[in-house]
């Protein structure tokens, strides 16, 4: 089956000089979690914006659903889902009659009370819009991104403004939503959410893809190091370094961090011992999404 | 129901939750009327093609014209313009909201206050100042729907134009209220220099006026007037839709 979405060498320019999106290329595959990971200005809502028609690109060939964006925009938006990231309703408007509207738009889309109820919404249906909290808000405009029944949705930071019990309802309800059949693109700068939620995600930065893949073969391929952690009064601790595989020791107080590749841990353990020390709290970190950020960007994700 | 539709009765029940919004199209013109009235109260006019004929005859008809100026050229502007600095057009636009059914459901709310404006004025000029009835009740309404139509599209172009909300009321006021002037809808016409009488000549409220006043005082459809402000309404409407930016 061909890709949902192809992207190849999509590029935005914004006035003269702002490079946007730098040539950038990927595919989502029917029926998979696909999450654009990055900081704030790295290009990814610029790209989800291209993708979906609702910005012209300079450069480069999309195609969603085998349609062109610039051209068959509104073709396209009936068969895709939008939960926009700087969106917003008219003041006074219900988020009934919100709904009601948007599922008027496409007919054939899903039965809004249900979209109302999956999302939690029910008993604020008679609440005006500017009465809804940031989180209740967020989750009003996935549910009009998903009373249409899409095909493709597009999530554009959907968990901002949620606390972190309603942030695992939402991905539970997306793990849903992909389950039903629909595919999902996920534009997100939380690790967590990335690495919890999507089948595969690319890494952007400053308008380029830096990396492709399930989150867990990214942190195999590009977070090689493991850390070591234990705690220990003794002063002097120069002889870890001569430890096989160790790269690294780095000590706050009592607290110690040992970087170091393949099997450390059991060299460092050993190493331990034979100097008479066995700290009870000796543990390893594995590496996670965060620590392939910072190898792949050299820069922590800025909130 | 097509969407259009749904979308003026959402914007109908907007604007009664927020009945504020209708003051300024409402309000003012019937302070002026209600000014004009104590002015002019039982005067008729003196000079001009129009002597002979009651001022309140008519100020009346010409201020339902103003109304609906008013609802085009301040309301209609603002309203579209801070949808899209908030953001709503946005949201319409990523569902797949046309042009047509956006700019159609902001016409139709348009007439339905128009037509509330228009009874208003109507009840207060016939109650109040004894203002004969309209002599052609469907003439009347006639050029009131083309009056809105072509207030309408100015306001849609307005507000395509305009960088703001703010900047669209501050255009739309300012045009608004320079038609007041040399429209016959303060100073009658008669009372006007030239070069004023030329200025309004070259703005659609003066054509709307005299589309309004003819048929209630009698004259029938006065059809250069009402082609002239359909014509204005066209040209604004196409020229809207080509420039309409929805962020």
């Amino acid at each position: 089956m061909p890709p949902v979405i192809t992207v190849e060498n999509l590029r935005k320019v914004y006035g003269h000089h702002v490079v946007a999106v730098d040539d950038i290329s990927f595919a989502v595959e029917r029926g998979e979690i696909f999450g654009l990971l990055g900081s704030n200005g790295a290009g990814k809502t610029t790209t989800v914006e291209c993708v979906q028609g609702l910005r012209r690109a300079d450069g480069g060939v999309l195609r969603v659903l085998g349609l062109d964006p610039q051209t068959h925009a509104r073709e396209l938006r009936r068969r895709i889902g939008s939960q926009l990231q700087e969106a917003a309703l008219p003041d006074h408007v219900r988020v009934w009659e919100a709904l009601d509207l948007f599922s008027a738009i496409t007919p054939g889309g899903h039965d809004w009370r249900e979209v109302m109820e999956q999302w939690g919404l029910s008993d604020k249906r008679k609440a005006s819009f500017h009465g809804l909290s940031g989180g209740q808000r967020q989750r009003l405009f996935v549910a009009l991104a998903l009373v249409n029944g899409p095909e493709v949705v597009f999530l554009d930071e959907m968990t901002t403004g949620l606390d972190p019990a309603a942030r695992r309802v939402a991905w539970d309800l997306v793990r849903q939503v992909r389950d039903m059949g629909t595919t999902v693109v996920l534009v997100t700068h939380f690790m967590e959410e990335a690495e919890r939620l999507c089948d595969r995600i690319a890494v952007m930065d400053a308008g380029r893809i830096v990396a492709e893949g399930a989150p867990r073969r990214l942190v195999a391929d590009h977070a090689r190091y493991v850390t070591v952690v234990f705690s220990t009064d003794a002063e002097d601790l120069a002889w870890l370094t001569e430890a096989p595989g160790v790269e690294r020791v780095l000590r706050h107080g009592a607290r110690v961090e040992v970087r170091g590749g393949g099997a450390v841990l059991a060299h460092v353990a050993a190493a331990l011992v034979a100097h008479g020390i066995t700290p009870p709290d000796l543990r390893v970190e594995l590496p996670t999404l965060e620590d392939v950020f910072l190898a792949l960007t050299g820069h922590e994700m800025e909130e | 129901m097509p969407i259009v539709f749904k979308m003026t009765w959402i914007e109908f029940k907007l604007l009664s939750r927020e009945p504020v919004t209708l003051v300024f199209s409402f309000a003012f013109p019937i302070l002026v009327l209600v000014l004009l009235g104590g002015i002019f109260g039982d005067q008729t006019m003196e000079r001009g093609a129009y002597q002979g004929v009651k001022m309140m005859d008519w100020y009346v008809p010409s201020f339902i014209a103003l109304v609906i100026a008013s609802i085009g050229t301040i309301s209609l502007p603002v309203h579209l313009s801070s949808y899209r600095e908030r953001g709503v057009l946005r949201r319409f636009r990523a569902s797949g909201v046309s042009e047509a059914a956006l700019l159609g459901s902001q016409l139709l709310v348009s007439l339905g206050v128009a037509f509330v404006g228009a009874v208003t004025i109507s009840l207060l000029g016939i109650v109040v100042y004894g203002v004969q009835m309209a002599a052609a009740p469907a003439e009347v309404a006639l050029a009131a729907v083309v009056s809105t139509f072509c207030f309408a599209g100015i306001g849609t172009l307005l507000a395509s134009l305009a960088p703001t909300a703010r900047a669209a009321q501050s255009a739309g006021l300012m045009l608004w209220f320079v038609m007041l002037f040399v429209s016959g809808t303060s100073a009658p016409l008669d009372l006007l220099p030239s070069w004023m009488v030329s200025l309004g000549k070259a703005l659609p409220l003066y054509h709307s006026v005299l589309a309004m006043v003819d048929p209630w005082i009698g004259r029938g459809t006065n059809w250069t007037q009402l082609a002239i402000v359909a014509g204005i309404g066209l040209v604004a409407t196409l020229v809207s839709l080509r420039v309409f930016r929805w962020e």
